[in-house]
């Protein structure tokens, strides 16, 4: 390379420019498979995540021309029951969960102060093991078996008699192996929260989507592996011929569903305590104040966490269980309400008295509340045990848990990539055309899924791919779809968008939105190394109330060496103490590896030889994992 | 702070700030709180296989199933169960002697607690070979091979890592800075030690007691 | 401002909601047995405290936004941060779950208990059809149950294949037929008629065709009914139906089917005894009548694709016999 020299530089050896050529990855495609940095990672998340939602969007939009009248011929019965499979499995595991995890990857080692996330390798395992179960999971359609029983897969329709396909083995190896993304995802975000936030930043300052992402992650760390033992118990069963859910051998189908809702239920809750904390971010932003009674909001979050545990019942209400053991479960139902309550009137207590602003991420998290505020009332009224018995797996359910999980999660997401994508883009999206999708959506999702109430009450089963004329279902079902396509047109002009931001946008200064924390210090894209100089953090609204932002320096002593820009030329980011954030040293962020993807890589190769049942897949799958897996530790003990 | 002059580009991974001394860790490591919340996974995987085993014990009529024999706890049950849990007891050595740069105390307490346990996974395995049900046969054998092989496997996993930091000792990949490694180790042991506890009462004792 | 208008839409909606339910062909909400009529008080009574919930909250954050909007810097005085969270978030919703649980263990505590006088139905779960079976009668038939008004009735469900869930929504709720735990279905029905009931959980390819039909009736016309089904069906009087039973036994029916008092005796498929007086075919997948009953022998892979009720080749002529056969059963 030419030898030029720079007067600035030469002024200043540890610039900007400077800290960018230690930190940035290799180019083109090397540097694809082989970055640490949380924010490539965790915009790749977003933008794979997205994939997997136009993806199943689309198998709904399928769906919905079947239904639209009564008879129809669009699918076949089995294509139905493979699409609402695949919908229902993909938006869970491959869109909400990872679309998440990809703003809690890219948001919170900035809204925290550092440099990167505490296993930045394991991070980049964890996208890589997403997308390899990802394309495992959408595999199937090529081999033309995409798993068919259901997006819980209830045993023994699932089991071997009964699908004898590979379709079920999908589902249920997937569903192992996405698990091992979640659960390293999730300890990486808890370590990262506890031992490496900015100077000053104690747990009383930390943003409530920070505090959302350690909820997500306790709740993660909790229920996931009991998912794992539900679907890997099944798998035993289906390939192993063990006798798990086998009632003529003394196994039990309802264990298989104690074991998948145990997780089920919490996981509503892990997908949606993020998504309240996007809103606790859009909305004291766009109102100019504080957010009203911050402890109250962090403390229902908490407390959201933990109750959802005690819920998972709730789904089984109809399955002969003596109502006096229910009431507990529909009493616990009943006080999950209190959080939300709590948080509504807290956004409604924040816009009362600051100064509203309605930019499209405004509106979005508007349009959240109208809708879970439905949403939440429909929870209230499904815990309510005989109420239950007449709506649970019935029209009614459907519009129920679509108005919680699109309207309360997919209405934030999209507020969250108004909100957010500046950052990492660099380039502002249109507001014309975001308020134009957001009213588009609204307008369609309303459309779509307040009919099915009714639909419910009118006794429509859910999961039919078909129903008779004459029952007074059809003009209902006609308005869901037209609301279907509706929505789906205002989605794809925020994807319209995305790609006219991407490319011809205006460019995105630092802190568009006048916000209060951290990520928004940084220039508009994040340059790979986030901060220079590590934040010094006195408040819990640090760019509101401190201006100028202090920033530290590197100190001679090993607590301090981190902080300053000599830190970051060393490509160390600081450790501070656990409840008083303080500094307490330095750990070194690794220099960008295959390992993460080898590692991922020998891990789908055995699950693949586990699917076809090869030996010898199975084993070069291992050893590819276990090559991995040791070169990666050797690596940890040279750069501890 | 001294500077060097290097021009953008000609050699950017070569930094010289003077080096302030070594990084220390306070209190527990990344490493050590990352280890310790994917055991807390592993707990709850155990949780929930131990919670199957009451299920289907409650969803029966008699236990074990098909007039299979309840699991003997004779004497050898008892000793191989006080020597998994008696291996614990080196590696509270070798964790304290890891800190001192004692590393000839750490091997042999390392040796020590992996002869424990690979004589534990002997007798397990031969255990196996003695049962008169497959894990095909009911519910029963299913669960009980599940989760008493799932454990040894736990023991077997332990006895590779427990070689694997034996090389990093003999490599001297580990000293007084540097035995997160150790640390990491000694948790996942103490853990799949306990495991047994919680195993032994519910597979081995708890037929037992109606 | 719009945004008012889209509030009163949401309730309007919710209006059209309540009308159309109240006054649609099988609603939950016009209930005709005793489970469903304590489920669709306890409806009332939330749905007038979700409209409430509803309006008032979604005025408040109207009007914060409304507020929020004319204002230029933030408002220092007013009502309290924490008097918005104690009062509308947790006072209020404490008082309104209070009452929702009331309801809640009120209704509960008056449904599904047992009663030894009940009258006892066997149902189980095929796919995809349900087998009806009366105790001590020897009445066997499929996807219709008859029923008396006004007496206690005890419904047995089992399956022995995989989970089924039964729900007449104007009788009552859903209890899922498990197999290896057979559950128990109790309620009376309160007014004649004539009700659907589906599957509700879903059970394989032909989970949306798995309809039946409940005939409630006077207790008297139930008895009678009752008497003269416990005796096989007598002999076919038309002569082109008694060809159509030996048709019958002849190709593969009698192989699945059973009609009571003939040779027929299968159990694969659903008890063809009394097939001519039941409201629909195939659980609900066509109406009953001697066409499309002709319809159906001659392809059912058609209209029920993945059934388990193969095509029998048969010539015309031989399916009209059948067909008169079959109607015949009464």
């Amino acid at each position: 390379m030419a030898t030029i020299t720079r007067p600035e530089i030469v002024d200043d050896v540890l610039s900007d420019e400077r800290l960018e050529e230690i930190w940035k990855d290799p180019p083109g495609f090397i540097g694809f498979l082989k970055t640490v940095d949380h924010k490539r990672i965790g915009i790749r998340y977003i933008y794979t995540a997205f994939v997997f939602f136009f993806a199943s969007g689309l198998l709904a939009l399928v769906m919905r021309l079947q239904l639209a009248g009564p008879n129809m011929g669009v699918l076949s019965p089995e294509a139905y029951n493979e699409f609402f499979t695949m919908h229902g499995t993909s938006m869970i595991f491959l869109f909400n969960t990872p679309v998440l995890a990809g703003f809690g990857n890219y948001l919170l080692p900035m809204q925290i102060g550092t440099r990167d996330m505490a296993f930045p390798r394991l991070n980049a395992f964890s996208y890589w093991v997403f997308v390899f179960a990802g394309i495992f999971l959408y595999a199937s359609f090529l081999v033309g078996s995409p798993p068919n029983g259901g997006w819980f897969a209830y045993t023994p329709l699932t089991d071997r008699v009964y699908s004898a396909g590979q379709n079920l083995d999908f589902w249920g190896l997937a569903v192992v192996f996405i698990g091992i993304s979640t659960t390293v995802g999730a300890v990486n975000f808890l370590v990262t929260t506890i031992k490496l936030r900015a100077p000053g930043m104690t747990l009383n300052r930390l943003p409530v989507f920070v505090w959302s992402m350690l909820v997500f992650s306790f709740m993660v760390v909790f229920s996931v592996p009991v998912v794992t033992t539900a679907a890997g118990l099944l798998e035993l069963d289906r390939l192993f011929g063990t006798q798990f859910f086998v009632p003529a051998l003394g196994g039990s189908t309802l264990l298989y569903q104690h074991l998948f809702w145990f997780w089920g239920h919490p996981e509503v809750y892990i997908l949606f305590v993020p998504a309240q904390g996007m809103v606790s971010m859009i909305v004291p932003v766009f109102s100019r104040r504080a957010l009203a009674g911050y402890v109250w909001v962090v403390a229902s979050l908490v407390a959201i966490g933990f109750i959802s545990f005690g819920v998972w019942v709730h789904h089984m209400f109809a399955t002969g269980i003596p109502p006096l053991a229910i009431s507990f479960f529909s009493a616990v139902g009943l006080v999950i309400a209190i959080p939300s309550g709590i948080q509504f009137f807290a956004w409604i207590a924040t816009m009362w008295k600051g100064v509203v602003e309605l930019t499209t991420p405004m509106l979005f998290a508007l349009g959240f509340m109208l809708i879970f505020l439905l949403g939440g009332i429909t929870g209230v009224m499904v815990s309510v045990l005989p109420f239950d018995w007449q709506v649970t797996d019935s029209y009614f359910v459907v519009a129920h848990f679509h108005y919680v999980l699109n309207g309360a999660v997919v209405f934030p997401i999209f507020g969250a990539v108004y909100y957010w994508m500046p950052k990492m883009i660099g380039r502002m999206l249109s507001e014309r055309l975001g308020k134009a999708s957001f009213w588009t959506m609204f307008v369609g999702f309303n459309l779509a899924f307040f009919p099915m109430h009714i639909l419910g009450f009118l006794g429509m089963p859910r999961r039919v791919y078909t129903y008779q004329s004459g029952l007074g279902w059809d003009a209902l079902n006609l308005l869901a779809t037209i609301g279907a396509f509706v929505f789906a047109f205002g989605v794809l002009l925020s994807l319209v968008n995305f790609v006219w931001a991407r490319w011809r946008g205006a460019p995105a200064p630092p802190n568009p939105w006048q916000a209060d924390t951290l990520e928004w210090m940084t220039a508009s894209p994040t340059p790979e190394y986030n901060f220079a100089q590590i934040p010094v953090v006195e408040s819990r609204h640090p760019l509101w109330d401190q201006d100028p932002m202090p920033v530290s320096e590197s100190g001679g002593d090993p607590e301090t060496r981190a902080l300053g820009r000599e830190g970051a030329a060393r490509k160390e980011t600081p450790l501070t103490s656990g409840m008083r954030a303080e500094p307490a040293g330095a750990m070194t962020v690794p220099e960008p590896t295959y390992l993460p993807f080898v590692l991922a890589l020998g891990i789908a190769v055995l699950v693949a030889g586990l699917l076809v049942q090869a030996v010898l897949i199975g084993v070069l799958g291992l050893v590819l994992g276990a090559v991995g897996l040791v070169r990666w530790t050797w690596r940890t003990a040279e750069t501890p | 702070m001294s500077t060097a002059l290097d021009p953008v580009g000609t050699v950017p991974r070569t930094i010289s700030v003077a080096a302030p001394p070594p990084a220390r860790h306070e209190g527990y490591g990344r490493g050590f709180w990352g280890v310790a919340i994917l055991i807390a996974t592993e707990g709850m995987l155990f949780l929930a296989l131990v919670a199957t085993y009451f299920f289907l014990r409650a969803a029966s009529t008699s236990w074990p199933l098909g007039g299979i024999e309840p699991p003997e706890i004779g004497v050898r049950a008892w000793v191989f169960t006080a020597l998994l849990l008696g291996s614990s007891v080196p590696i509270f050595w070798a964790d304290a002697a890891v800190k001192q740069g004692d590393y000839r105390v750490v091997r042999v307490a390392l040796t020590i607690s992996s002869l424990m346990g690979a004589a534990f996974l002997v007798n397990t395995v031969l255990d196996f070979r003695d049962l008169t049900f497959g894990w095909d046969t009911n519910a029963y054998g299913s669960i009980y091979y599940v989760i008493v092989g799932l454990h040894a496997t736990h023991v077997g996993a332990g006895l590779v890592i427990s070689a694997v930091v034996q090389i990093k000792l003999w490599m001297g990949l580990i000293d007084a800075e540097h035995h997160t490694a150790v640390e990491v180790f000694s948790l996942y042991w103490h853990f799949v030690d306990a495991v047994w506890i919680v195993v032994f009462a519910s597979v081995f004792i708890s037929p037992h007691l109606r | 401002m719009s945004r008012h208008r889209r509030v009163l839409g949401v309730a309007g909606v919710f209006a059209a909601t309540v009308a159309l339910a109240g006054c649609g062909g099988a609603s939950m909400l016009d209930p005709k047995g005793s489970e469903a009529r304590h489920i669709a008080g306890a409806w009332w009574v939330m749905f007038g405290l979700a409209m409430f919930v509803y309006v008032v909250v979604a005025v408040f954050i109207v009007g914060a936004v409304l507020r929020g909007r004319r204002r230029r810097r933030p408002e220092g005085s007013g009502i309290s941060d924490g008097a918005f969270v104690w009062v509308g978030g947790i006072i209020v919703p404490a008082l309104i779950l209070f009452v929702i649980a009331v309801v809640t263990v009120d209704t509960t505590a008056a449904l599904r208990k047992p009663d030894r006088r009940a009258l006892r139905v066997d149902v189980r779960g095929q796919d995809w059809w349900w087998e009806v079976r009366y105790p001590g009668t020897g009445i066997r038939t499929a996807n219709e149950l008859h029923l008396p008004v006004g007496r206690p009735i005890e419904v047995r469900l089992t399956s022995d294949n995989v989970i089924h869930s039964f729900w007449v929504p104007q009788i009552g709720g859903k209890v899922d037929v498990i197999p290896g735990q057979p559950n128990y279905f109790r309620f009376t029905i309160e007014k004649a008629g004539l009700y659907r009931g589906v599957c509700a959980e879903f059970c394989g390819v032909q989970h949306a065709n798995m309809a039946f039909y409940v005939r409630a009736e006077s207790p008297g016309l139930f008895d009678r009914w009752e008497a003269a089904h416990a005796q096989p069906p007598s002999e076919p009087a038309d002569e082109l139906a008694a060809q159509g039973a030996l048709v019958f036994q002849r190709v593969a029916c009698a192989g699945c089917h059973t009609v009571r008092g003939t040779q027929a005796v299968g159990t694969k498929g659903p008890d063809l005894t009394d097939v001519g007086s039941r409201h629909a075919l195939a659980a609900g997948t066509l109406e009953n009548s001697a066409a499309s009953l002709r319809r159906w022998i001659a392809d059912p892979q058609h209209y029920k694709p993945g059934a388990l009720m193969p095509q029998v080749p048969l010539s015309g002529d031989d399916l009209t016999k059948i067909v008169a056969y079959l109607t015949s059963l009464k």
